[in-house]
């Protein structure tokens, strides 16, 4: 019995670092194929950059209005933006490219990746692996040292943990809901803009303070789905603030859990997903 | 007489061939509801603490947020238009066939947008418009010569977002690539039509700036005549001059681009 569990187990971690390496080829040959084009990955990295800033700017233009958003001084809100934009630009960098899944399903090439010897979630994630999106984390990563430089916060070893904690459980989060919305594609291969909502539509509903909307919405993205635990919850303990919706206290350290249950999750939905494929034939 | 009927057919074609995607127009309305659901709780934050901030009140930002999610594939400021076809034609070769057309090559484009146009706007701008207005306190006008006069300056919105896309699309004559171009195009469409935030509350110089641009006419001009914030003949003769000038200004491009230009392909 014993035996056959840990037999089990040594397949498991065998196919997942099958699947690690399998990736790092794919995403490694990519980068060469982009690195022949300097100047263009240079552009394109410059318009990631430049694209996410935007959101900012706004943020910046709403500032120039007013000291305070939802009773978060900009500071705040830009502690929040920065954890936001650089979880979800990890996991964008990392497996952004899933929600071309619908077109690879119309148009019949992912049976080409099906009868590669390599696990199918791998090669779909690592396809066409974006160096570009280095731009996002950059704009991110600046945003919060800024916010970090300007807010006067009281470091403990504690939050010292706590925030690559947060900012990687937030990734694993974000990586889930990557993974649901190309698993949904295999049943609505038109509706990719749908996955947009949750991913793109997540990241900007992190960056404002979770005081400003409703208090249904906050409770749908804590507990339904839970964004919340990407910088939400962990930060109002960093910034010494209440939590959301009243939390206890140990749900700031969550984070990690709610990443790995999320993960198995989408894991579920996407091998129901690749089990109900049918190929077009063409 | 004949003419007419040609670029109405091919507005006709336009409409019924993004009509044809019912799921994706279905997810499209998702995640503009969405979207909209968002920044509405910011608008509604930032008009608490600043009433008649750049002259809305509550109710108008609210309305203005969901007019913003109606228009933003209608005129498709943020990409997705006829521009991404007529650059893939410039690229592969193909626009040589397009010009040996007996029809011109910018009114057919125009009015294959304008059919696009008209059905984005029914299909994905009234649903989310009609969740936003209905869930959210929002100022609607309740006499129909307001709607109509906005509808109005929807239309000619369409057409300066044409003009401004149509010369996107022209410069892969030169650059054959055209991907840094339509992603700069968006992002300043973004900024200056006013989708990531309403022109009349930028501050100071930037406002004067970014209110006499052409990508004013896109979202701020209708928004402002549904508002009741512009007079509509003052808004249409801002509107309609800009889309001349774009206009011609496409005809110069595109006549330079095809007298020197070579065509590509085997």
């Amino acid at each position: 019995m014993a035996e056959d569990g840990w037999r089990a187990e040594a397949a498991k971690t065998g196919r997942l670092a099958e699947g690690v390496r399998t990736y790092r080829m794919i995403a490694a040959m990519w980068i060469r194929s982009t690195m022949a084009y300097r100047a263009s990955f240079v552009m394109t990295t410059v318009g990631n950059f430049a694209a996410t800033a935007l959101d900012f700017v706004a943020i910046l233009l709403m500032f120039s209005q007013v000291d305070a958003l939802g009773g978060y001084p900009l500071p705040e809100v830009a502690f929040l933006y920065g954890l936001s934009s650089v979880s979800f630009g990890l996991a964008d960098l990392a497996i952004g490219s899933m929600d071309r899944l619908g077109r690879r399903v119309r148009d019949g090439t992912l049976d080409t990746l099906l009868v590669r010897p390599a696990p199918v979630l791998a090669q779909v994630a690592a396809d066409r692996f974006g160096l570009r999106r280095l731009g996002r984390v950059t704009q991110g990563a600046l945003v919060l040292g800024y916010a970090l430089i300007e807010l006067d916060l009281q470091w403990t070893p504690l939050k010292l943990v706590l925030m690559p904690v947060m900012v990687l459980g937030g990734a694993g989060i974000f990586c889930a809901v990557f993974v649901a919305g190309a698993a949904f594609q295999f049943v609505a291969q038109d509706a990719s803009e749908v996955q947009n909502a949750f991913t793109y539509g997540g990241t900007t509903l992190l960056q404002y303070p979770p005081t400003i909307f409703a208090q249904d919405l906050v409770r749908g993205v804590t507990f339904v789905l839970p964004l919340a635990f990407v910088n939400w919850v962990p930060a109002a303990y960093v910034l010494g603030r209440p939590l959301p919706l009243g939390l206890p206290g140990w749900t700031a350290f969550a984070s990690p859990l709610v990443a790995a249950v999320c993960c198995a999750l989408a894991g579920v939905a996407w091998r129901t997903g690749l089990r109900s494929y049918r190929s077009t034939g063409s | 007489m004949d003419t007419a009927r040609l670029y109405a057919a091919v507005a006709a074609g336009g409409f019924r061939r993004y009509a044809t995607y019912r799921v994706a127009t279905a997810a499209g309305v998702f995640t503009n509801t969405v979207f909209g659901l968002i920044l509405v709780y910011t608008y509604l934050a930032l008009w608490e603490e600043r009433p008649h901030l750049g002259g809305y009140d509550q109710a108008q930002a609210v309305t203005y947020v969901w007019v913003g999610q109606a228009l933003l594939s209608t005129l498709a400021i943020g990409g997705g238009g006829v521009e991404d076809e007529l650059m893939e034609r410039i690229r592969t070769g193909d626009i040589a066939i397009d010009l040996y057309r007996p029809a011109d090559l910018q009114l057919w484009w125009l009015a294959a947008d304008l059919g696009r146009a008209v059905f984005q706007l029914l299909g994905r701008g009234v649903v989310p418009f009609a969740f936003g207005v209905l869930v959210f306190p929002a100022a609607v006008p309740s006499d129909v010569g307001t709607w109509c006069a906005f509808l109005f300056a929807v239309v000619l919105a369409m057409v300066v977002g044409y003009g401004i896309r149509f010369l996107v699309a022209l410069s892969a004559f030169w650059l054959l690539d055209g991907t840094g171009v339509v992603q700069m195009a968006w992002l300043v469409g973004f900024f200056c039509s006013g989708m990531i935030f309403p022109l009349n509350v930028f501050p100071g110089a930037l406002g004067e700036v970014v209110r006499a641009l052409p990508w004013s006419s896109l979202l701020q001009a209708p928004a402002d005549v549904l508002l009741g914030e512009a007079d509509p003949w003052r808004t249409y003769v801002f509107q309609a001059g800009w889309a001349v000038v774009l206009l011609v200004l496409g005809r110069l491009v595109q006549a330079m681009a095809t007298r020197r230009v070579v065509v590509q392909g085997g």
